[in-house]
């Protein structure tokens, strides 16, 4: 007997049961709203010409393209493309103009800032800072010290080939010789004492006066006489408060006993030169440009 | 209606049931699954692509362990705002030597796929050791410990597992897979015979103690491989729109 001949209306209900009777417990009949249901018919009449007209189906060799020609990555090229259409002016001028020309035209200068500050944040920030503060071992951008020169060329340099990369063969290198092996212990704590007196009141001020002999012999050749530093070597100033591995006599000794020596990459190849002028305009623009 | 009658045979007969579902499973994952495999043109043609070096590998092996994916895919998608950010996006062929691949989609972290030779040694063992020091605002755990244990691998026998699902070691790859380990940790060690197996690669002391390999050497050797190998300046953009 087929469960249709079992159909009956529920008497609290009021509705329909579909037949089927599970020890004494019926099931009522209540159908998907109509509205649902046309809905669920409607997205499979939509898939059909959504496969149609999209990529979809795998062949033998390739998948359908569909009619419309759709592709995730042309259509990526064409919103790059539009993108850098829309500023292809400014960008022309930045790649020829000399950088001091840049520096001089507002307009551009801002243009070159606001993406300098942009491509700063993806690719500097996680070493020097979101603020450009730096970390221990990773330069300060806002003040006026610099290792290597704080011109725009000299920061375009810098930006472009980077420090100790050994992959560019234009890169900033400066090697500070390790003087564990030179200098004995006590020598290396007189000179840390000297240096540290360049900039402040020594922790220990009897070693000074050695320590100024050891300096001379050692040190000023790269960093100066008084520790003003020699942009052309990479010879970081000693003569302030502004230290990249510490301050401390004992930070000071250990730089030089066994130097650590901080690489930073060339972003020319990564990052193409309009943008590494963007970022030499708007470092110059953090306060310490020259 | 008849055909309605005859679905009830499936709806009273659970095994059946569960054949029934367990078929039409299996076509839609033939239909989806199946043709990536053969189709020609879902692996675009590259140049540069070369098996991991065995400290590499190491290390992939450790990004792996400690559930690195878990924070950072390693799939840069072709929009904009990715692109801008990462750089290129990520070809198919840039993950063939991949087992398993690690493209993931959880981004607590940024992407990785082309974090290779953005950052110094230095950052990455500092990063990695205390993330906060370099990064304030960064939640990534310390491995510190890393720095500290030593790197125990059996390389032969890793070659030797990814050949036999498809990675194309040689034999003198693997007769010298636990050499080419020490060798690309080591500024000191002569580099030709690596260097000629595996082009490209960077012999360096990556955790800055030349002394002894320990897992930050593998962990930073892979980390400075990442998205470096492909030379995008022999690939055809346009072959590969879809």
């Amino acid at each position: 007997m087929s469960d249709q001949d079992k159909r009956e209306v529920d008497e609290i209900s009021g509705v329909e049961t579909t037949g089927h009777e599970w020890d004494g417990i019926k099931e009522l009949n209540n159908p998907l709203p109509r509205w649902w249901l046309w809905t669920f018919y409607a997205t499979i009449v939509w898939s059909i010409g959504y496969t149609i007209a999209y990529p979809a189906w795998p062949l033998v060799n390739s998948a359908t393209q569909g009619v419309l020609g759709y592709s995730s990555r042309a259509e990526l090229h064409r919103e790059v493309e539009q993108v850098q259409l829309s500023r292809s002016d400014q960008t022309a001028q930045l790649a020829s103009l000399d950088l001091n020309e840049v520096l001089a035209d507002d307009a551009l200068r801002n243009f070159a800032i606001a993406g300098g500050a942009a491509a700063y944040r993806v690719n500097c920030s996680q070493c020097h800072g979101t603020g450009a503060q730096g970390a221990e071992g990773f330069p300060n951008l806002n003040d006026d010290n610099w290792i290597w020169g704080g011109t725009i060329e000299d920061l375009h340099h810098t930006i472009a080939h980077g420090v100790r990369d050994h992959a560019d063969f234009d890169t900033r290198i400066s090697e500070m010789p390790a003087f564990a092996g030179v200098m004995t212990r006590r020598e290396i704590a007189e000179t840390a004492a000297f240096v540290a007196s360049l900039s402040r009141e020594p922790e220990n001020p009897d070693l000074v006066e050695a320590g100024a002999e050891h300096f001379e012999v050692y040190c000023a050749a790269c960093h100066g006489f008084n520790g003003e530093g020699e942009r052309l070597l990479g010879a970081p100033s000693l003569n302030n408060p502004i230290w990249l591995y510490g301050g401390s006599e004992a930070e000071i000794a250990a730089q030089i006993a066994q130097p650590r020596h901080g690489v930073m990459p060339g972003w020319a190849d990564r990052l193409g030169d309009v943008t590494v002028r963007k970022l030499a305009v708007f470092v110059h623009s953090l306060g310490g440009g020259e | 209606m008849a055909l309605m009658e005859k679905h009830k045979i499936l709806e009273k007969n659970a095994t059946l049931l569960l054949a029934g579902s367990f078929l039409v499973v299996t076509i839609g994952g033939i239909v989806e699954i199946a043709p990536l495999f053969y189709l020609e043109n879902t692996i675009e043609k590259v140049e540069g692509m070369r098996p991991y070096t065995p400290l590499e590998l190491a290390g992939r092996n450790i990004y792996i362990r400690e559930g690195c994916y878990a924070c950072h895919s390693q799939m840069i998608r072709p929009f904009r705002d990715e692109v801008e950010r990462y750089g290129h996006y990520s070809l198919a062929a840039e993950s063939m030597y991949d087992h398993p691949f690690q493209w993931g989609s959880k981004r607590t972290g940024p992407d990785l796929a082309r974090v290779g030779g953005r950052y110094s040694n230095e950052w990455h063992v500092q990063h990695l050791i205390d993330p906060r020091s370099v990064v304030p605002e960064s939640n990534m755990p310390s491995y510190g410990f890393l720095a500290s244990t030593p790197l125990q691998l059996d390389a032969a026998g890793h070659l030797r597992a990814n050949r036999a699902v498809g990675v194309p070691y040689d034999d003198e790859m693997i007769e010298n897979a636990s050499r080419d380990l020490l060798a690309q940790a080591n500024p000191d060690a002569d580099p030709s015979g690596l260097e000629s197996r595996y082009p490209k690669v960077r012999v360096e002391s990556f955790d800055g103690d030349p002394s002894r390999v320990t897992e930050m050497d593998a962990l930073v050797a892979y980390l400075q491989m990442l998205g470096t190998l492909v030379d995008f300046s022999t690939y055809d953009e346009n072959v590969g729109f879809r």
